[in-house]
This record gives C-alpha cells, sequence and structure tokens, in this order.
C-alpha cells in the first residue's frame, strides 16, 4: 500500500468576487516517481477540476512552477513527493500579482524588469549575417552561458529580505543580468551606463547579503559572486563619477 | 466589445512568433504578439542539443555548405519536403545563427589545438585549424554528414529564446501574455483577426489586423506521453482548420524521438548520441551497429527509434513498471565532458530518476516529439488558401521537414521561418492587398459566435466528462497511432475519435465561474484536439506506404509512385463529423535531389518513373557547371524567391566572401 499524501493547498481568484482566500485540503495516494506536476494533476482530474496552477515545459527548464513547498521555494515540476513528508503545504510565491491558488504573474514582473534595465545586447551597429561571425574566446563564451542560465523563475526575489520591504528592487534575478550583459563583448555599454540603472538602493546597494537567493536558486546560479562581483564595480564606478 | 487594431497580429511567442514580430517591426509595421505563457516560457526554451548551419568551422565540419546541408535534410525527409523550402532554409541558417551571435545567443567556440572527442565509443584526438579559434563550433546530430549543429552546451533553446525575446523588448513590441485565441475572423478567403480570450479574467475581445502570423508550434499533446511542453495542444492549426477555408497537410507525419527517458517521457537530448553516447539493451550490448552499420546511433530519428522498438520487440528491452524501455550509456563520455556540455542531461537524471549519468545509464525510450504536418502554406508562409494567414515554425507546413525532420532543424526553422515570413508579410501588407476592407459587424458575428459557446458550457449540465475524454483520446492515439501503424489499428482509431468528437459536443463543466478556470479551458480545447487527432488517424489510415516517420506494417515500401504528394486537411462544414482529405503532387522533374535511397536498412522502394530520368538531367547540369553554386542555379533556382536583403552567399574560411559588408543594404 503507497502511502497517503496530505496536501494543504493556497486557494483563492481574485476576478472571482466569491472567492475568499482560503487553505484546502485533498489526500491522494502516491504514486512511483511521482513530482508535485503529476500530484496536482491528479488532484485536478480526480477532486478539483478548478484547482489552478502554472506547468509548462514541466521539465525544470521554462520557470513557471515555482511555488512555495513547505517554507521553501522551488520549482514544482521537478519535486519528488518522496523526497517530502506526508503533509505537504503549497502556496503561491509571494512578491508577484496573484492570477488563481498557485498560478501567479512573474512574467508580467519579469518584462517589467527587463524594460527598466535594458536587459539585452546594446550594439553599436546592425550586424553583419553574410560574413564570419566576430571570434570570441571559448572561455568568454562559456562565462555568458553561466550566467545566462537564470530561468526568471522568480525563487530568488520570494527568499530576498529586501524585496520583502523594497517592492520596486530588482533581486539577484536583476543584478545577474546585468553581470551577464557586462560580461558580453556583443554589449557596448561602460559601467558607467550600468551604474545608472543598478547604481542605487533599488540596485545592486539594496542588497543586505542576507543571500536566501543564492540558497534557493533552482539553476545553482553564482549569485552571491555575481553580486558582490558587481557592487564592487558599480561602487568603483560611483567613486569615479562623484 | 473592445476592439484592438495592429498591422500584424502574431499569435505565440516561442521564437519563430518572437522572430517575425521583430522583422515586421523593423519594417515599419505596428505589431503585438499574444501569448498563452510568458514569452520566455514557451517550448523553444526546451530545445536543447542546438541549432544546424553549415559554418563549417569545426575539424569534422569541414567541407559543409548548404549543398550537404540541403541534401541531409532532403533525405531526412525521406523525399517528402519541399525541396525549394529546404534549399532557402539552408542558404539562411548560417545567417540566423551569426545574427543571433550578434543579439547574445554565446555560441560554444572552436578552441585552437588539440582536443578529445569520442566517436563510436573510442577516444579520438583532432587537431582544431587555428584559424578557426573562437568561430562558432558544431556538434554531431543524427542523420547529417558532418559536424553541423550549432550549441550553447545543451541549453540551446534557452539562450535562443532570451536573445530573441529581449530583442523584442528591446524594439518594443507588446507581448500580450496569457491570451488563448479562440478563432478566426475570415469572410471571403481573407482573414482580419482572431477573437482572443484572456486567460485571467475569462473575457473575449476582436483583435484586428491586416496579416495575422499563426506560431503557435506542435500538436504533441495529443498523445498520453510526449516530450512536448503542455501548451503544445495543437490549437493553432485547429482553429485555422475550423476556417473550413485554410488548409492543414501531412498531419500523419508525427515524429518519435529516441531518447525520452522513462516514464516522465522528459527528453534527452540527441546530442548525447552526437557527443558519442551509446544505446544498449539489457544484457548491456550495444546493437544499434547491428542494425544500422553505418551510422549506428545516429541514424536518423525515425529509423533509430523504430530499430529501438524493433529491438524491445525482440525481448531485448529491460522490463520495468510502465513497460519495456533501453538504455542511454553517457558514462563513455566522461563527467568533465557530461557537466560541462550535457548538464541539463544530468539535471533532469538528478531530479528526475535520482541518478548520476556520469555513473549509471539512462533508461529511455522512443516517445512523441514533434510534428511535422500543420497549416499548408507555400514558401512564403501564406495559406495556400487563405489570405492574410500566415504560419511559421513548427505550426506550419511549408514543408521543409516532409515525413521526417533532422534534429537541430527545428529551432534553426523557427528563427530563420521567422526571419523570411515577416519580410514577406511586411511586403504583403504594403501592397493593395494588404488593405483592411472589414467591418466591425463581422468580427461581432465572430465574437458572438465564440461567446455562446462559452456561455453553453457555463450554463448546460452536459454529461460527458472533459478529462475522462481526453484521457481515451491519448489511449487511442499512443496505442494505435503511433511509432507502428496498421490498417486494422487505425481503422478503429478513426471510428473511435469520431465518436469521441461527438461525444466531445456535450461536455459538463462543474467549475462554473468564467474567469481563470482550468477545467473549462480544457472543456473548449478538447473538441480542437479531437479534430487535430482525427486528422492524424484519417492521414495515417489513408497513407497506404511507409515514409520517414510514418511507418505502416502492412505497407512497409515508400511508394513514390503513388504516394510523392501531400495529404491535405480541410473541415468543410461546422457540422462535418470528419475532416475532408485531398492530395497535393510533389512534382519530381523539378527537384534538385530526386528520391533516392537513404541507405538504411533494406532498400524497398516503389520507383517513381520520372526518377531516373530526373536524375540523369541533374546529374549532367552538375557535369557541365564550374561551380557548386552555377550548377545549383541551374538545376532548381531558388535565389529569385528570397526577400532582396539574404540573398547573398555566406562566408566561411574556405569559401571567402570578398564583397564587403555593406550598411546600408535594403
Amino acid at each position: 500500500m503507497s502511502r497517503i499524501l496530505n496536501f494543504n493547498i493556497y486557494r483563492h481568484t481574485p476576478a472571482d468576487p466569491d472567492s475568499q482566500p482560503q487553505m484546502q485540503s485533498y489526500s491522494i495516494e502516491e504514486s512511483h516517481g511521482m513530482t508535485l506536476f503529476i500530484a496536482l494533476n491528479v488532484i485536478r482530474e480526480e477532486q478539483d477540476p478548478g484547482l489552478s496552477f502554472d506547468f509548462v515545459c514541466r521539465a525544470g527548464v521554462c520557470g513557471s512552477c515555482a511555488m512555495i513547498i513547505n517554507g521553501r521555494p522551488g520549482l514544482a515540476c521537478r519535486s519528488l513527493t518522496k523526497q517530502m513528508p506526508d503533509e505537504i503545504t503549497l502556496l503561491p510565491l509571494p512578491g508577484f500579482e496573484l492570477i488563481a491558488d498557485l498560478s501567479v504573474n512573474t512574467g508580467k514582473w519579469m518584462r517589467a524588469l527587463s524594460e527598466r534595465l535594458e536587459s539585452w545586447v546594446h550594439l553599436e551597429a546592425k550586424p553583419d549575417i553574410d560574413h564570419l561571425e566576430t571570434p570570441m574566446e571559448p572561455e568568454i563564451a562559456e562565462h555568458i552561458y553561466e550566467l545566462d542560465r537564470c530561468i526568471e523563475c522568480g525563487c530568488c526575489i520570494m527568499a530576498c529580505g529586501t524585496a520583502r520591504m523594497r517592492e520596486d528592487f530588482i533581486g539577484a534575478v536583476g543584478i545577474n543580468k546585468i553581470a551577464r550583459f557586462r560580461a558580453d563583448p556583443h554589449d557596448q555599454r561602460s559601467d558607467t551606463d550600468y551604474y545608472e540603472v543598478i547604481g542605487n538602493d533599488e540596485g545592486v546597494f539594496g542588497c543586505m547579503t542576507l543571500l536566501g537567493c543564492q540558497d534557493v536558486c533552482p539553476k545553482s546560479l553564482s549569485l552571491q559572486t555575481q553580486i558582490a562581483f558587481m557592487r564592487r564595480k558599480m561602487l568603483k564606478t560611483g567613486v569615479k563619477l562623484k | 466589445m473592445k476592439i484592438i487594431y495592429t498591422d500584424v497580429l502574431v499569435i505565440g511567442g516561442g521564437l519563430a512568433g518572437l522572430r517575425t514580430a521583430i522583422g515586421v517591426k523593423r519594417r515599419g509595421l505596428d505589431t503585438l504578439i499574444l501569448s498563452l505563457v510568458p514569452a520566455k516560457r514557451s517550448h523553444s526554451v526546451a530545445a536543447q542539443g542546438g541549432m544546424q548551419a553549415s559554418l563549417a568551422n569545426c575539424v569534422k565540419g569541414q567541407g559543409d555548405n548548404e549543398d550537404v546541408h540541403f541534401s541531409d535534410t532532403v533525405r531526412g525527409s525521406d523525399w517528402g519536403c519541399d525541396q525549394t523550402v529546404a534549399r532557402m532554409f539552408t542558404h539562411m541558417a548560417p545567417k540566423a545563427v551569426r545574427e543571433l551571435a550578434a543579439w547574445g545567443v554565446p555560441w560554444n567556440r572552436v578552441s585552437k589545438g588539440r582536443h578529445e572527442v569520442v566517436i563510436h565509443g573510442e577516444r579520438v584526438s583532432l587537431d582544431a585549424n587555428p584559424q578557426a579559434h573562437g568561430l562558432i563550433t558544431a556538434r554531431d546530430f543524427g542523420g547529417t554528414k558532418k559536424w553541423r549543429t550549432c550549441y550553447t552546451s545543451d541549453g540551446t533553446g534557452h539562450t535562443m529564446l532570451y536573445s530573441v525575446s529581449d530583442r523584442a523588448i528591446a524594439e518594443n513590441i507588446p507581448v500580450h501574455e496569457r491570451k488563448e485565441a479562440m478563432s478566426l475572423i475570415h469572410e471571403a478567403g481573407r482573414c482580419h483577426g482572431a477573437i482572443v480570450r484572456d486567460l485571467i479574467s475569462g473575457e473575449l475581445s476582436v483583435y484586428v489586423a491586416k496579416a495575422t502570423v499563426m506560431a503557435t508550434g506542435g500538436y504533441g499533446r495529443i498523445y498520453g506521453v510526449s516530450t512536448n511542453a503542455i501548451i503544445n495542444e495543437g490549437m493553432g492549426q485547429a482553429i485555422a482548420l475550423e476556417t473550413g477555408i485554410a488548409t492543414l497537410s501531412n498531419l500523419e507525419a508525427v515524429q518519435f524521438h529516441p531518447t525520452a527517458i522513462v516514464p516522465a517521457g522528459i527528453l534527452v537530448t540527441e546530442g548525447c548520441r552526437g557527443d558519442g553516447g551509446l544505446l544498449r539493451d539489457v544484457d548491456g550490448y550495444r546493437f544499434m551497429p547491428d542494425y544500422e552499420p553505418e551510422k549506428a546511433e545516429l541514424a536518423s530519428r525515425d529509423v533509430v527509434s523504430r530499430r529501438m522498438a524493433e529491438h524491445i520487440r525482440k525481448g531485448k528491452g529491460v522490463k520495468g513498471r510502465f513497460g519495456d524501455y533501453l538504455w542511454l550509456d553517457i558514462t563513455v563520455l566522461g563527467r568533465a565532458h557530461i557537466e560541462k556540455n550535457l548538464r541539463e542531461v544530468k539535471d533532469i537524471c538528478q531530479y528526475f530518476l535520482g541518478i548520476d549519468p556520469a555513473e549509471e545509464y539512462i533508461p529511455v525510450r522512443p516517445t512523441q516529439h514533434y510534428s511535422m504536418g500543420g497549416i499548408r502554406t507555400d514558401y512564403q508562409g501564406q495559406s495556400t488558401t487563405m489570405k492574410g494567414l500566415f504560419a511559421c515554425g513548427e505550426v506550419a507546413c511549408w514543408d521543409m521537414h516532409g515525413f521526417n525532420r533532422l534534429g537541430g532543424n527545428s529551432v534553426a526553422e523557427t528563427v530563420v521561418s521567422g526571419m523570411l515570413a515577416s519580410e514577406y508579410v511586411a511586403d504583403f501588407c504594403d501592397s493593395d492587398e494588404g488593405e483592411l476592407d472589414f467591418s466591425t459587424s463581422l468580427a461581432k458575428k465572430f465574437f458572438d459566435h465564440q461567446q455562446s459557446l462559452l456561455d453553453r458550457l457555463h450554463t448546460t449540465r452536459g454529461t460527458e466528462s472533459p478529462v475522462k475524454l481526453r484521457k481515451q483520446m491519448e489511449q487511442i492515439m499512443t496505442e494505435k497511432v503511433g511509432l507502428f501503424r496498421n490498417g486494422v489499428d487505425l481503422e478503429s482509431a478513426v471510428a473511435e475519435l469520431t465518436e469521441l468528437l461527438q461525444r466531445s459536443q456535450n461536455l459538463g463543466v462543474c467549475c462554473r465561474h468564467p474567469a481563470a478556470n482550468p477545467e473549462l479551458v480544457l472543456a473548449y480545447r478538447l473538441p480542437r484536439m479531437l479534430k487535430i487527432a482525427l486528422g492524424v488517424a484519417m492521414g495515417a489510415l489513408a497513407r497506404v506506404e511507409s515514409r520517414g516517420a510514418h511507418y505502416r506494417e502492412d505497407h512497409p515500401e515508400r511508394n513514390d509512385r503513388d504516394w510523392l504528394k501531400r495529404t491535405l486537411y480541410t473541415w468543410k462544414h461546422e457540422s462535418d463529423p470528419q475532416p475532408t482529405l485531398d492530395y497535393e503532387m510533389l512534382d519530381v522533374n523539378v527537384m534538385e535531389l530526386p528520391p533516392g535511397f537513404r541507405g538504411y536498412g533494406a532498400k524497398n522502394i516503389v520507383e517513381h518513373p520520372d526518377s531516373q530520368k530526373r536524375q540523369q538531367s541533374v546529374d549532367a547540369i552538375a557535369d557541365s557547371s564550374d561551380s557548386r553554386f552555377n550548377a545549383q542555379e541551374k538545376q532548381m533556382p531558388f535565389h529569385h524567391l528570397l526577400p532582396e536583403k539574404y540573398r547573398r552567399r555566406n562566408e566561411r574560411l574556405d569559401e571567402p566572401l570578398n564583397e564587403p559588408f555593406d550598411e546600408q543594404q535594403p
């Protein structure tokens, strides 16, 4: 006989005037290799067809399904129930607009962040696509890839002390993005340009170095290093500008 | 009734849709993108292994060019593709990779000097050309003569999607997220936009546009187990089909990828085998060379998948709780290589299987992966039967993949088709045809129709369960319309799916609030999914031959004489129980590469009467031409079809381009 899992799941649909925030309980039988993706679908198919949650790739690469799993943020799709106790509590990520139940609007938040930080390669000229590409040292390409692996899931924002107090804090996701473009020789911006967008308390100087972000990042990005590095670079730039 | 106007409405926020939007915006048009999910969560992100483009920079890529890529693509398609489109694609792929490099994709680069690789399980030392140092490198993939697949570790789709998505943000292109197109607005064979549902509020609105571009991906989720993201339910194809005018084609061409993990069905990249990984059976024996001595694990995907299934049928599979499977062995590559170039694979193994692939074998089996069929378009991406409706990427069948797609050709297609389609869409919008002749009463008609369908689901008490019907559909597709097909099973699949579609008219929804409501979403999508599933099954039943991924055990031969043609589907009247099938011939006499033997297994082909004659005539042209460019131009001219800005040759180390870069070029 398999184990019975007892789920406590946050329920609320703000767009429905009759909806009140509440916790709801469900019990299901655990199956072999069960993930929270499978478990939530079993609940929806067999017990509660109205339960809302977000999965897209269900393979840990798209960043849609971040939620609070027994108190810690994580990707639900790749969380195996066999590593969890009998009681499982699921809450939507705070800090983002609630859509319904476990579904939050991280997409809107991330788009706004990108617009604010101008998180794209700033090119000097239109690229020449007929001739040989500009060479790049293999190690630089690999380093950029390391920083580019962020999936914008929002876990670092949930785990961030500053983001709790400051709604406009760009978080580790934002600081890492700037580090990524700064490392890219295609991007023509200078440290002075970066200073303008992150050289303030909403940016790199707002970080209190609690580093919850580093602990919870599902992609194990080197957020601690990137924050420290960017803070040093921005401090130097700031001092020069004074 | 809220109406939003734009010049170009792009439906789908993956690579194809984003690149199209960027292209039309650069032509001075207003555009916006609708997406079911935030754009960066689109299924493009799941592409792991890479993108094919004949740059010829790495040692094993030397001598590569558009001709070799073209030949691989056509052979891969089992001669089912449109060769002009395949030519346009292979010409554009290097340009696409180079544009992406400038936009920020950190392609892995060639490192000069000696380095070790694994080929056929053996360590081999290669010496990279010092001149190529720092240029974009490539890995081996199935069904290719050269190492041509450009990559960023095994997160290629991610880096591509992020760079292109960031580019779209840079160019101020709005993405209306969590919006679903419910139907296309059309009149007299002209598309005018779409009726769109907001997945948060549940409200309908009208989007009116000069041109509408579908870029909504494939229909893998009609199968029970698929490597596809769960949003790939074929809604783009379905709403095009529901116009009654637009046609779909080759729905029966469904690809099964050899290596999805068991039982979750999550993909591990072809790059595993490309980098030297091996397939092993229950005894740990490497079986592929017995079946395909030359290409072994790196035969075409359709071939490897079938050989795996064949080997399992011989009792050589590993018995498991969820059925038999085989082993993928990448331990031969070593930990350092896996942790650098196959790290997503490592994560997937760790999180979903609890194993370390540097130490243990990965349990895999063939699983639904790609939809070669889709909305039938011409080489410009425009529907052949509905003006103003375009499609690109996996949703489309402009037909560069025929009956089997090569690994690495899909993400390449998304960007290339976006680059090309955006120019043709812009030309269309700038022409007289592009002018909008449209009344709001027409929009009202389509709006009211969708609203009444939703209201009916809300208010009537249907007796059928959407969840149960969906499970039945998935089971039918998996069991009867899978890797091996036969007339008896397909006939029963068609009958059962027809009945399910009828029953789906009586779906009941318990959860009645109109806003974010997953049950309601399933209830309105399910009949559309069933229409596509039925199309796949009917096309497969009618096609009494085997070509590429479509394999009929009762008709194992490829029949060029009778079946060198595309299946077309139309849903003529809303009340029809099934789509109407028709066919479109492929013309052997214009092919640059006339039908031949792919070189896998035993030759089993019913020849087309014109194949041999055409082969002689292309050979004669090749013999009398002084360069590959001239020969190609005479055999099957295509450059005149390209947008002018993309007509120039591609430079390679061994093919320098003497014309300087002209910043003023159009």
